[in-house]
């Protein structure tokens, strides 16, 4: 979303992971989707996202992915080495 | 406590007396003694400040900036061809809205190879956001140190500061300085208090990517920035006044301009010269005083304007030519002027182009000849000034 000048710091300031200037969720045209059958929480996804948009809350709890960021690279679906990511068309 | 130094020994001096927390620096002549002094007051314990040794200009502008986004207040020095070889950086210390202050001793750009005075290394930094300060003499390096990490921190601003000092003509030459004692400068500027920094404990990201829809506004904001600090340098000179005793002339310096019917802009060093034929003309009845543009960024547009009412002949003196144009400093006056109801005739005047020496009576010949293109028309916009010309001829 647009903002003004009164409403931004003076140079972009984000914090981490997410970033107010930047929600890349707008970009993706395939949407990674985690199969919990196949997962086997090795969280390599985590690892390599570019964007910190898959969430780990504990080692017990499956990853989740943040749609407001993940750009649908597919990097998260390549290295799972268990095949439990699909990338499936966004419609 | 008044001492005969150098200008590169005033810059150190300023430097210190600022109690910046990071240097970082890489040597190139004329500027190679700044560093040398600051590494004998680190070396002394005069001085307790990082200071970052670095493979080349670059990377010195890059630790400047990685220091000051952590909080420390950073200085550095260097000229010409290390200047623009800071370029890149330059652009994202003052995007960064980092108040770093940085000595730049003006010499030519080479080939043909010259160390000597010449402006276009700092007049090329012109649009990277950093204001730029250029300085008569000794004291005023000094002095404009201290004031500059005023201006470019005050919260309402937060950009980066050029200092320029003539190469040689104040780099290598001495003149008495006042050295202004520790505790009167700590109390005229406090601490670096940045609104924001980098901390481990609520970690950020600084300068990261944003789509055209957000990008203006952050331009903007730098905009308004630069157009306030013209209102803060000001301020800071006439609180240095105070505390000090002695102003430098704010935006423009001006000297015998009251009832002029002439004016002879000039820009560093050749001002003492403009100084010294300005008392005599004046003592020979003609009505002339000097313009001395000390800020170039932000541009005094209102301080210009409001000089030349009155005015019927403008010398503009440019170290400096822009390739396929005119001298810059002649540019800025006219791009400032033209709106104005009455303009004064205006010629621009190069001179002392990579160190070539101005003296008395090249201002004096531009004198006469701006007052008579003032009453016949211009010949050119633009005249270079002691040029060697084929056949021997001025
Ligand atoms: S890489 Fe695959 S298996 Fe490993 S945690 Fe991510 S989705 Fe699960
Ligand atoms: S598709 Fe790319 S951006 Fe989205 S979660 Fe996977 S690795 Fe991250």
């Amino acid at each position: 979303m647009p903002y003004d000048h009164e409403s931004i710091p003076p140079t972009p300031i984000t914090s981490v992971p997410s970033d107010q200037f930047l929600k890349t969720g707008s970009w993706r045209t395939f949407r990674p989707v985690i199969d919990r059958d196949k997962c086997i929480k090795c969280f390599i996804c985590w690892k390599f996202c570019p964007d910190v948009s898959v969430r780990v809350k504990d080692e017990d709890s499956y990853p989740e992915i943040d749609y407001e960021f993940c750009k649908g690279c597919g990097i998260c679906a390549r290295e799972c080495p268990k095949d439990a990511i699909d990338m499936v068309l966004e419609v | 406590m008044r001492k005969v130094i150098t200008g590169n020994h005033a810059t150190a001096y300023g430097a210190k007396l600022s109690r910046p927390g990071v240097i970082s620096a890489y040597p190139i002549t004329p500027q190679t003694t700044i560093v040398e002094h600051i590494a004998d007051f680190i070396a002394d314990g005069e001085l307790s400040c990082e200071f970052v040794k670095v493979e080349s200009e670059h990377s010195a502008m890059a630790a400047c900036i990685s220091a000051q986004n952590t909080g420390a207040r950073t200085f550095t020095a260097t000229s010409a061809h290390g200047l623009a070889l800071m370029h890149e950086m330059l652009m994202w210390a003052a995007a960064g809205r980092l108040p770093i202050v940085m000595v730049n001793v003006n010499r030519a750009m080479g080939p043909p190879w010259s160390i000597w005075a010449d402006h276009l290394d700092s007049v090329a930094q012109r649009d990277t956001g950093w204001m730029q300060v250029y300085c008569e003499d000794n004291q005023e390096i000094l002095d404009t140190t201290i004031m500059s990490f005023k201006v470019g921190e005050s919260r309402d601003v937060l950009m980066p500061t050029m200092i320029a000092e003539d190469a040689f003509y104040l780099s290598h030459t001495v003149e008495p300085v006042d050295i202004p004692d520790q505790e009167d400068v700590d109390a005229f500027l406090p601490p670096y208090d940045p609104p924001f920094k980098l901390d481990v404990d609520d970690p950020k990201g600084f300068g990261s990517l944003v789509m055209p829809n957000n990008y203006m506004e952050f331009r903007y904001l730098m905009k308004l920035a630069l157009d306030r600090a013209r209102e803060r340098i000001v301020e800071v000179d006439r609180e240095f006044e105070e505390a000090f005793g002695r102003s430098h002339g704010g935006l423009v310096d001006l000297y015998r301009c009251e009832d002029a019917e002439y004016l002879i802009v000039a820009v560093g060093t050749t001002s003492s010269t403009v100084r010294e034929v300005v008392d005599q003309l004046r003592s020979e009845g003609e009505k002339v005083g000097l313009a001395r543009i000390r800020v170039f960024r932000p541009f005094p547009v209102d301080e210009v304007r409001a000089m030349v009412r009155g005015v019927k002949g403008v010398a503009v003196l440019d170290r400096v030519y822009s390739f396929g144009a005119f001298g810059p400093f002649y540019t800025e006056l006219i791009a400032a002027l033209y709106g104005q109801d009455e303009r004064p005739v205006i010629k621009d005047y190069l001179v002392g182009i990579g160190g070539r020496d101005v003296r008395s009576k090249h201002i004096r010949d531009i004198y006469s000849n701006l007052k008579a293109v003032t009453r016949d028309g211009l010949d050119s916009e633009t005249e270079w000034i002691d040029l060697n010309r084929p056949g021997g001829g001025a």
